[in-house]
């Protein structure tokens, strides 16, 4: 499965010999474990763990709470209450999916920022990258669609909102909604087909993550030096490399305890932390929340969205290019989605040859900015849209677009990118090697 | 050169198109019904109208009823509202259609075309924000009227959209006096 040179599985007894001759499966499931991992992977390269933990956390905790939950707009409200009061160890239960998702998404940003930092969505691990994208695409589904089924009044107007964006889509836009919605308005068949969907997705996601596993197997993790590993030979792969069973899975699971730590101390004493009390108000078409805000791993989206009003020269210039066919309502929606297609594209619009960031003077800061402006867009897609907060989320939203649009392919040109380590064993024996005075750590073969 | 451009078709080029388009209609058929059923279905889709007792509503105030899974909005305005609402210049207004399910197609914006009743007490509309559908709240705003929480939409007292993303007015539903007392919506 690996396309760096590899020792390959060798069946010692009758019965391993006569499974590997009819299903090959003793060794995929070598090849995936042994994996040969560049021996430099800093603690940035913890994330994935994390994410597939959290996939099964999520399935886990979520066929639970099915057993539970009536997908009903008379009875979702009481029935998630009934968890959390009357079924065994149900508030916990729910807790930790609640939260799960928040770590989820935590996760999944900073595996996104470490692959924009390091280059790791760059030749040859585009399609690594783009599966990636799809799964964040559904799991931003699943999450959307997850918090509807407690039928709360952020789950309903929420999903009021977010299905209207669909409808701001020119001539289809209404029968589009309609056919999402099932009706005119949010109800009973919208809650229904959103907790068939919300089941089913996280499904189609982990099968998305064998591919997304399959795809950088094939073609080699990327490590902080955007130095590939040598391939000449198995030896000389050996060098750059280690295999991922035990020395990648114990220093991830240390890192998972770590942060299984931090996680089960906001489930346990600040569970509801990251949630918004509106929820605990059972749905009502007559009343929207004074402050309908998304959660914390929508923000920066929402803010984008709700960048570009109708007093914005762009807007106002696309509007009548178009004809009128693309109004502010519309131009925001288009942001919102295109601020995830310029990611999804960076692997074709970095024209740096220099994968990783370390070797980049000029990106490095453009990068910091780029990270400081997520947390921007974040805070203030929670804020209110009067005052300065409309002008932060557009200069916010224009760097974003200026990041992947101007920045990333200008840099390739201007830049001067810093000297790099011939190997992934140089920068290793630079780092953690004997001479490399201060630091204590021996290499481990 | 390809089958497709070969002028002399033969037996087999022929098998070959009949079946893969018998095939593709078949897929077709076998997807469409799973498409349209997520569509409204017959009961949803029935048309309901119900009849408001707004005897209740006193002026300046509003009663708020649920039609369709969706709020409207029955408001008995006060003098000041229908003045402000009729000193407009209606060259200011962003959607200069009235959204009024009663009036005539191609209606203007003025408050005369949106008003239910002929003295402009009664204004009966959609409590729907046109940007993305959140339920906008009444007696705020810079006009006066309605403001939408959701994304900062300022609705005059109209429900004429005047700043903010919404792009067209609050729409007027389809409704009627009963009677003096009794309104019908849809």
């Amino acid at each position: 499965m690996s396309g760096i040179p590899h020792d390959h599985y060798e069946p010692k007894s009758n019965f391993t010999k006569g499974v590997e001759a009819r299903l090959p499966i003793l060794g995929l499931l070598y090849t995936t474990i042994m994996a040969p991992t560049p021996k430099n992977l800093n603690w940035m390269w913890i994330w994935g763990i994390v994410l597939t933990f959290t996939l099964a956390l999520q399935i886990i905790t979520g066929i639970v709470l099915v057993m539970h939950y009536t997908p009903h707009v008379d009875m979702a409200f009481a029935s998630v209450e009934h968890i959390m009061r009357d079924v065994n160890g149900g508030h916990m239960i729910r807790y930790f999916h609640m939260n799960g998702a928040s770590l989820f998404f935590l996760a999944v940003y900073m595996h996104i920022f470490r692959g924009l930092y390091y280059g790791s969505y760059k030749a040859p691990r585009e399609i690594t990258w783009i599966i990636g994208m799809l799964i964040y695409l559904m799991m931003m589904g699943a999450g959307f669609m997850g918090y509807v089924l407690p039928w709360g009044q952020m789950s309903f107007h929420g999903t009021a909102v977010i299905t209207g964006l669909f409808g701001a889509i020119p001539f289809i836009g209404e029968s589009l909604q309609t056919w999402l919605l099932g009706a005119g308005a949010v109800g009973q068949p919208a809650l229904n087909r959103f907790f068939s969907l919300h089941y089913l997705l996280p499904f189609i996601i982990a099968g998305l993550v064998i591919v997304h596993i399959w795809a950088f197997h094939n073609t080699g993790n990327n490590n902080p030096t955007g130095v590939e590993v040598r391939r000449g030979s198995v030896a000389e792969a050996k060098k750059d490399t280690l295999p991922f069973w035990p020395y990648f899975v114990i220093k991830d699971l240390f890192a998972l305890a770590v942060i299984l730590t931090v996680f089960m101390a906001v489930v346990g004493f600040m569970p509801n932390y990251l949630g918004h009390p509106d929820n605990y108000i059972p749905a009502n078409a007559l009343v929207t929340p004074a402050h309908i805000v998304p959660e914390w791993y929508f923000l920066p989206f929402y803010a984008i969205l709700r960048a570009f009003t109708a007093d914005v020269w762009v807007v106002q210039i696309v509007n009548l290019l178009s004809f009128g066919i693309i109004d502010a309502k519309f131009f925001g929606v288009l942001a919102m989605f295109g601020a995830i297609f310029v990611m999804a594209l960076a692997p074709w619009l970095d024209t740096s040859s220099v994968r990783s960031g370390r070797f980049r003077p000029m990106f490095k800061w453009w990068f910091a900015l780029l990270a400081v402006d997520f947390v921007v867009l974040m805070w203030v897609g929670a804020m209110p849209t009067d005052g300065i907060y409309p002008y932060i989320s557009l200069l916010g939203a224009t760097y974003w677009f200026a990041y992947f649009l101007i920045i990333l392919p200008l840099l390739g040109v201007i830049e001067k990118p810093l000297p790099m380590p011939a190997t992934i064993e140089d920068d290793f024996n630079a780092h953690y090697g004997p001479k490399a005075g201060g630091k204590t750590a021996t290499p481990a073969e | 050169m390809s089958h497709a451009d070969d002028h002399q078709g033969t037996r087999r080029d022929f098998i070959y198109y009949a079946t893969a388009g018998a095939g593709a209609v078949v897929t077709g058929a076998a997807v469409w019904p799973l498409v349209n059923q997520m569509n409204p279905s017959a009961d949803v889709l029935a048309l309901a109208s119900i009849r408001v007792d707004i005897s209740v509503v006193d002026p300046g105030t509003q009663l708020t009823v649920l039609w369709q899974g969706k709020p409207v909005f029955i408001r008995a305005r006060t003098e000041e509202e229908i003045a402000a609402a009729r000193a407009v210049d209606l060259a200011d207004l962003p959607d200069q259609n009235a959204e009024n399910a009663n009036a005539v197609a191609g209606a203007d914006a003025s408050d005369e075309n949106r008003a239910l009743s002929e003295d402009g007490v009664w204004l009966v509309q959609m409590g729907v924000c046109t940007h993305l559908g959140c339920v906008p709240l009444g007696e705020q705003g810079d006009f006066g009227g309605w403001f939408c929480p959701c994304h900062g939409s300022h609705y005059d007292t109209s429900g004429r959209i005047r700043k903010g993303p919404a792009p067209r007015n609050l729409p007027v539903p389809v409704a009627s006096f009963v009677d003096a007392t009794t309104i019908q919506l849809g």
